[in-house]
């Protein structure tokens, strides 16, 4: 059968949350996304998944801009990504920053208001009260006013929801949420998103753990420096199309769920 | 004489010029704490460099124009250009190149710099740049400033603490964590310039008084000092505005009371002075209260580990676990356990097995996860909680 025919999606760009066309990212000479064209679909759980060096988080970083490409659209319903960004929602890989750094797990939280507080408008108590509501979203209530330094890995990540929580985005982007996470938070983190899916949200997240994509998610978007395949689970999560992906870094054994083919 | 000038007792110039290094301070203090923050405090030392260029040309200029050469704003103009020139090479080299910030800092704070003492000493040999005393700049100087002079200062060290008012929250988002904010929408270089002007900003009108070797001092030890304070980054710049103030307005008063000395050095000194305080007095992160810290919680973990040996009927070899007992009145001198001892050991023990039961069952993951060997389990549990313990643990007979 042919992979390509199978695995992509075609879906109307007005809809999509996210649609990337033709995205080109390189360090230096040699690209880590190539041409990758892939439209998500809204109100779904998608997993974007790839071996290590496939670009699976140079693809969310330059979509969002914090990366530049070298060429490529990105739009978000319908409408050029930069315009819809009050919309959007990122949780950044917790090693990304320095949890050294003197802030509380409230005030990182509240940096999801930014938006809506801006540079001067005073911080009022529905503002904190939205801040907690989303610190018990994700069952760090308690932890409102610890120093942001003396939280394990996995409260560490569920401080970053929490914040991305507080924008009240309608797109969620995560970037290897489970990584280094205890089971308790994964279990928490899990229970969060898919209540945002439940109330007809968006939620993209970089995984990297092939055992939990069936359980997890409802799409799957492989992606090994060049799109592979987008689609349902059960259409693209097989051995097929894990193989087109991974090529011979893969062992049976670690495709866990992926579906017989 | 030196209580004089700390009273502002030595005449309204001295007074003005103090007043205005402590405004140069607060400012310094403040923008300092996002550079500190944000891993971008030797930027700034580039900065103070490549305004050298700057003061020499912008002397030269208004000579030739045939104006006064020492007027401070021009000065000030011309060092701002060449530092702002500066700052944009180094953003190019580490933007465009392989080069990483450091050494594009030290490339181009040494040929700045190189190319302003050559400058500088062309300009001494002129007969109107020998009395010119362009090398005050340096390390700075407050003998003989003037009354305007002192009065800009103070009013840029204001500005700045205006600008970095408005400016907090970007800084303090990006200086986190960057690639969130442009996930937000900011606009990364316009926050990280905007962060460079301020730096700019206070380097330059701290010329006169700090002088540029030294500034980036005034910018990076109070932010350094003050976060052995707080916990929070708010706090911390306005701690550090205060560092930097009492540094600014300590280091001129000790000037003026001491007119051969250079001015810069003696304000570095003194919040250098700030800086070990806090090394030491902070509570929290000072090293004095950390040291206690440790101290008081190893006696916690002596004592417990001796009442477990003792309620096993274990002997105790260790000296500061035996003399921790003794003090405590549950070991006799000869080694025997008093009966507070016993009555002491067997409640260790009973709350070490009620700890261990806790942690195998599933129910109590949360409280589980404050298990750390000391804290008593009835800071953990309601009374109903360890009674529904004990049933399991076979044990609710024996209260």
């Amino acid at each position: 059968m042919s992979l390509e025919l199978v695995g992509r999606t075609q879906a109307p760009d007005t809809d999509s949350p996210l649609a990337i066309h033709g995205l080109t990212v390189s360090y230096g000479e040699k690209p880590a996304v190539f041409s990758v064209d892939v439209v998500f679909l809204p109100a779904q759980m998608t997993a974007i998944v790839g071996p290590n060096g496939a670009g699976k988080s140079t693809l969310l970083k330059a979509a969002l801009g914090i990366i530049r490409p070298l060429s490529g659209q990105v739009s978000s319903y319908g409408r050029p990504l930069g315009e819809m960004r009050a919309r959007i929602a990122y949780v950044p890989q917790r090693a990304s920053v320095d949890w050294d750094f003197p802030a509380r797990v409230l005030d990182v939280v509240m940096m999801g208001l930014y938006r809506d507080v801006g540079l001067l408008r005073r911080i009022k108590g529905h503002h904190r009260a939205r801040a907690m509501a989303c610190l018990e979203r994700v069952g760090m209530e308690g932890f409102a006013h610890r120093q942001i330094g003396q939280l394990s890995g996995g409260q560490q990540q569920r401080v970053f929801l929490a914040r991305a929580l507080a924008q009240e985005a309608d797109l969620y982007l995560l970037d290897e949420p489970f990584a280094g996470v205890d089971a308790a938070t994964e279990k928490a983190i899990i229970g969060v998103l898919h209540g945002l899916r439940a109330e007809g949200k968006t939620v993209i997240a970089v995984h990297h753990d092939l055992a939990t994509v069936t359980d997890y998610f409802d799409r799957v978007f492989l992606i090994n420096t060049t799109a592979i395949a987008e689609g349902p689970v059960a259409d693209v999560f097989t051995p097929d199309y894990l193989q087109a992906a991974y090529g011979g870094r893969l062992a049976l054994a670690q495709m866990g769920g992926a579906a017989a083919g | 004489m030196i209580w004089d000038a700390l009273g502002l007792q030595l005449g309204y110039n001295a007074t003005l010029v103090t007043l205005g290094a402590a405004m140069l301070g607060m400012g310094a203090g403040a923008t300092g704490t996002y550079l500190y923050l944000g891993k971008r405090a030797l930027v700034s030392d580039a900065i103070s460099h490549a305004t050298l260029p700057g003061v020499v040309l912008g002397f030269i200029a208004m000579v030739v124009m045939g104006g006064e050469g020492r007027f401070l704003p021009g000065l000030m103009l011309g060092a701002a250009l060449s530092a702002g020139l500066g700052l944009l090479a180094v953003t190019w080299l580490t933007a465009r190149t392989r080069l990483h910030e450091d050494a594009a800092i030290g490339a181009v704070l040494s040929v700045f710099f190189g190319f302003g003492v050559v400058l500088l000493t062309v300009v001494q040999v002129m007969d109107t740049g020998r009395q010119a005393g362009l090398e005050t700049f340096l390390l700075g100087a407050t003998a003989g400033m003037l009354r305007n002079e002192a009065l800009t200062i103070a009013l840029g060290g204001a500005v700045i603490l205006l600008l970095v008012r408005l400016l907090h929250r970007p800084m303090i988002l990006v200086a986190f964590d960057p690639e969130y904010a442009v996930g937000q929408g900011m606009r990364l270089r316009a926050v990280d310039l905007a962060m460079m002007g301020l730096a700019l900003g206070i380097t330059v009108t701290g010329l006169k008084v700090v002088g540029l070797v030294l500034i980036v001092a005034l910018l990076i030890i109070p932010p350094v000092a003050a976060r052995f304070w707080s916990e929070r980054a708010e706090i911390v710049v306005i701690i550090a505005g205060l560092i930097g103030g009492a540094a600014g307005y300590f280091g001129a008063a000790l000037s003026a009371t001491a007119p051969d000395l250079p001015t810069g050095p003696l304000i570095v000194l003194s919040a250098f002075v700030l800086f070990v305080l806090s090394l030491l007095l902070a509570p929290g992160r000072g090293v004095l209260a950390a040291a206690l810290r440790h101290m008081r919680f190893q006696r916690r973990v002596h004592l417990r580990q001796g009442l477990l040996a003792l309620a096993s009927g274990q002997p105790v070899y260790e000296p500061l676990t035996l003399r921790l007992l003794r003090r405590a009145g549950f070991l006799r001198p000869d080694g025997v356990a008093t009966d507070a001892g016993h009555a002491m050991a067997a409640r260790a023990r009973l709350d070490e097995r009620r700890w261990q039961t806790l942690r195998s069952d599933p129910q109590f993951e949360a409280a589980a996860a404050r298990y750390d060997g000391l804290t008593p389990l009835e800071e953990v549990l309601t009374a109903d909680q360890i009674a529904a313990l004990d049933r399991g643990l076979g044990l609710a007979g024996l209260r």
